[in-house]
């Protein structure tokens, strides 16, 4: 019963049970998927109405809780506002950085190619070995190599604490989350570049096709639609979860929440507070969110190359 | 199968046409934004590989140079002792992380590929939801759900246990997505020769399919090894006997990181080493999955 010659024809029951063996295949993976990502959600929607510590029974509240975040919570405006920000950054610029390096590079001999692409990649892999680096790099006194480098050459004149400093933690952290943001969506750029027909650049030579950039938009980038479509996900989901590099670098919470993101105010709330209620409410605003984006930028990219 | 297997895109010729009509400065000026940017890339790693090499005298030396003139393993030497001195051996450490990294990324494979299979080749009736349910669950990460995920883990009973680690990881979407879009470029005639043969769907699965997508399977264990060797949820297992390496070594290094970090910086680089050596020994396999792994608009 191959996809090309299935015969839609019976009821919806015959068909199920001709199909028997395929939701047999389906099913534990159905399972894990149902129980660990979805209920989650499921539950964290639940729970968003109502009152809840894991100690006493939860206490319904209806629309408390979405209340006091927008009403009430001024920390959780800044969280929202903050991630806004490093989703711009993460966004868009880390995304057009991912394809304009891809695009680059895929010119090059397939050994360096392959070199640049694994430099561009891996600092996304190290994780958590690197914080301790860029702690060290950042260091708020003169052995903290950005301090030494800047006062050296007479921009500061005496040592920031680039990571405690409420006007400095964002920029901060932005730019290390940037330089680990080259992630699955670079690697699918530098795929898509590679499938793209040769024989279209060639028509697009006949064509009257001038220079690299007009080749680019008219038949690159359309060609490469399905890539674009997949890494944007992958960018929108990494822009909007930034918490580590906060945790990390600045400290839960950081100073006047300077470094605060909506991911880091549910760590607060959810691991520290035991406040899941609120939390959970936090966690659906932040899917409703990323869901929201997704679908915008979804319709944006398919009028890619028109 | 083999010639599915390698479609040989990565061993294209470069377009040597097109070369021609672009201009000189362009490129020169392209790559030079490369190579700033590669630098800035590459710059925190190889700080982090000489200041573990230094000796003490040239690490408190100021002010701190880019470059070790005596390198030296004794950071190295003392990560290990204080390892070895710590409460839980590194041995169980060790063992915990090879664990749940193998299993975990073991059963997230063969589990996702049997259900991409039919979802890739099947047009059963409930298809495009199930599958539209599992793109959604793209976007239901850790960050976002751990709150809720720890409600869950604790009412089944499985808080702090392996089980805690391991059951999640098993219902990720990625890993699904990635083999689905594999599979479905697949020929349909190389299944149809198995089914005309009366082979069963689970004999299909594991005699054809399975075997025809090392490259996205490979792809897979990659990013699944990479996120379990990384991170694992600190807040569902909180019995230090059951903690990963990456965690005991990041505890050194966040309490040595300003004191002695020496070690700590040794401990980085020892970490980063699995992974990088992961990545780039497979780097061909994940380009090729990664042609399949777009989503048509």
């Amino acid at each position: 019963m191959m996809k090309s010659q299935t015969i839609k024809t019976g009821t919806l029951l015959q068909r199920m049970r001709r199909h028997r063996e395929s939701y047999l295949l389906m099913l534990p993976y159905l399972l894990f998927f149902t129980v660990f990502t979805l209920a989650p959600v499921v539950v964290a929607f639940f729970l968003s109405f109502m009152e809840y510590n894991m100690l006493q029974p939860p206490r319904f509240v209806f629309l408390a809780n979405y209340i006091r975040m927008f009403l009430e919570d001024n920390v959780f405006l800044t969280a929202v506002s903050n991630t806004l920000k490093i989703a711009v950054v993460i966004g868009p610029v880390s995304y057009m950085l991912c394809f304009f390096i891809a695009w680059v590079i895929n010119d090059l001999k397939p050994a360096a190619r392959a070199l640049l692409t694994a430099l561009f990649y891996i600092p996304t892999v190290v994780g958590g070995a690197a914080w301790a680096v860029w702690r060290l790099l950042l260091s708020g006194d003169q052995y903290g190599l950005l301090n030494n480098i800047l006062m050296s050459v007479g921009i500061i004149y005496e040592p920031m604490a680039w990571l405690t400093e409420e006007a400095t933690i964002l920029p901060v952290l932005i730019i290390v989350q940037l330089w680990m943001s080259m992630g699955i969506s670079f690697l699918s750029f530098i795929a898509g570049m590679q499938t793209v027909d040769i024989s279209l650049y060639e028509a697009g030579m006949m064509d009257g096709i001038k220079n690299r950039f007009q080749e680019l938009w008219y038949i690159t980038l359309p060609a490469m639609v399905p890539q674009l479509l997949f890494g944007a996900i992958m960018q929108i989901i990494s822009a909007f979860t930034v918490a580590d590099v906060s945790v990390q670098l600045a400290g839960l919470p950081s100073t006047n929440y300077a470094g605060e993101t909506i991911v880091t105010h549910i760590m607060d709330y959810g691991s520290i507070r035991y406040e899941f209620g609120y939390a959970c409410a936090m966690s659906v605003v932040l899917v409703l969110l990323m869901q929201g984006v997704r679908a915008l930028v979804t319709k944006m990219l398919s009028k890619v190359g028109t | 199968m083999k010639q599915v297997a390698k479609r040989g895109i990565l061993h294209r010729k470069g377009r040597v046409g097109m070369k021609k009509r672009r201009s000189r400065t362009g490129s020169v000026l392209l790559f030079l934004l490369i190579f700033l940017l590669a630098a800035f890339m590459a710059f925190p790693l190889y700080y982090t590989v000489i200041q573990s090499l230094k000796p003490i005298e040239e690490i408190f030396r100021f002010p701190p140079t880019l470059y070790v003139s005596r390198p030296v393993l004794d950071n190295y030497g003392e990560m290990f002792r204080i390892l070895a001195n710590m409460w839980v051996p590194l041995s169980r450490y060790l063992f915990n992380t090879l664990f749940i990294a193998v299993l975990g990324t073991g059963l997230h494979v063969l589990v996702a590929g049997m259900a991409a299979y039919p979802l890739a080749k099947h047009d059963f009736p409930g298809r495009d939801l199930i599958f539209g349910v599992i793109m959604l669950g793209l976007l239901f990460v850790n960050q976002v759900t751990f709150v809720p995920s720890f409600v869950i883990i604790s009412k089944l009973g499985i808080l702090n246990t392996y089980l805690a680690y391991l059951l999640p990881t098993i219902g990720v979407s990625l890993g699904l997505f990635l083999m689905r879009q594999f599979i479905s470029q697949l020929p349909d005639s190389m299944l149809e020769a198995a089914k005309i043969d009366g082979a069963s769907e689970h004999r299909v699965f594991f005699s054809i399919v399975f075997p025809s997508i090392k490259p996205a399977v490979i792809t897979v264990i990659i990013f699944q090894f990479i996120n379990l060797w990384n991170g694992l949820p600190s807040d569902v297992v909180y019995n230090e006997e059951l903690k990963s390496l990456t965690q005991a070594m990041s505890q050194i290094t966040a309490a040595n990181a300003y004191a002695r970090y020496g070690p700590s910086m040794a401990a980085s680089v020892i970490m980063m080493i699995p992974p990088i050596v992961i990545f780039v020994s497979l780097q061909s396999q994940v380009i090729e999955t990664m042609t399949s792994a777009g989503i048509k608009g």
